[in-house]
């Protein structure tokens, strides 16, 4: 019984795309572009829940009757939402999405460039004053007294 | 100072969106459907399979148009409360028996009971697709024009009941 069991899978998707394998192709291209709603990690062409397999199916029935993937597609979001869609449209709710590491890219680069300008402002050498330099010998000899003691 | 507090700061927020992100429901999908005509079907009654049904028949009406199925222990669960609504007569429900099989859906309506002012039957899961359902139970609200106003995802609580529901239909029948 459980051996027969990979057989009969085997045997219903082998029907299935021998019936039309150019249609089959369109059909899991468009489905990998879309995601199933039951496990929302996986495309409609990945998962094996029934309700994906609903849409399968009502993706090819669509295909048949001639409609284009785009048609499809915007039946299917009039009914499910953009979140249907796989890949995030470009949509003033999803601005921050694909737009968001960009401005903190450069927020970034601007606080590097800063950080950098102002380091270099503090190395640039500055002449020492008369007092500051009997203060560094007298540091630099209790220094050296302190080393061979 | 500031050298501590920015990143201290950016980390609160971060903690903020992760909890926010943690305590929602990922399967709470806004529906596309809200403010839009319900979507048409033309399907068998479930007792009486001769009998089609489509929502336009229920024009002048404010109903609950309920997904369910004998195969879904969520809506077995919910089935109770359902007939508590149905006793009240506060909203007619309408059940969508949704990819199932005749003989199991009228045994699991005589086994509980049967809150439904009739059920069609979708065993296939068309008019489903058209309502953009995803999972079972789900609830629609729909009002006398035909227009979806509401929905819910899981199992109707007399709390979404009570603050939801029914202020909406008191509102859609005035």
């Amino acid at each position: 019984m459980l051996a027969s069991l990979p057989v009969f899978a085997l045997a219903k998707e082998a029907q299935s795309s021998a019936s039309d394998p150019a249609l089959e192709e369109r059909v899991m291209k468009l489905s990998k572009e879309l995601r199933c709603l039951v496990c929302q990690n996986e495309t409609l062409a990945d998962s094996r829940a029934d309700l994906a397999e609903d849409l399968r199916n009502q993706i090819r029935e669509q295909m048949r009757s001639g409609k284009s993937d785009k048609e499809i597609v915007a039946y299917l979001t009039a009914r499910y939402g953009k979140f249907i869609l796989y890949n995030p449209p470009v949509d003033p709710t999803t601005y921050l999405l694909w737009f968001g590491p960009f401005v903190l890219l450069l927020a970034g680069l601007f606080m590097l460039f800063r950080y950098v300008k102002q380091r270099r402002e503090l190395i640039v050498e500055q002449p020492l004053s008369a007092d500051d330099r009997v203060r560094a010998e007298t540091l630099l000899k209790s220094d050296h007294g302190k080393e061979t003691a | 100072m500031t050298r501590f507090v920015i990143p201290l700061v950016l980390f609160v927020i971060l903690i903020v969106f992760l909890a926010i992100g943690l305590g929602r429901d990922p399967h709470l999908v806004p529906s596309a459907l809200i403010n839009k005509p319900a979507p048409d079907f033309a399907l068998p009654e479930l007792r009486q399979p001769a009998k089609i049904i489509s929502p336009s028949q229920m024009r002048g009406k404010v109903w609950l148009l309920n997904v369910w199925g004998s195969w879904c222990p969520a809506c077995r669960e919910e089935h109770p409360f359902l007939i508590e609504i149905a006793q009240s007569k506060a909203v007619p429900i309408y059940g969508l028996d949704w990819k199932d099989k005749r003989e199991d859906a009228l045994a699991v309506l005589s086994e509980l009971g049967d809150p439904y002012v009739l059920n069609i039957s979708d065993f296939e899961g068309r008019a489903a697709i058209d309502y953009g359902i995803t999972g079972a139970p789900e609830t629609y609200l729909i009002d006398k024009q035909g227009i979806i106003r509401y929905k819910e995802v899981g199992q109707l609580t007399p709390d979404i009941m009570e603050k939801k529901i029914l202020p909406l239909v008191r509102e859609l029948n005035r």
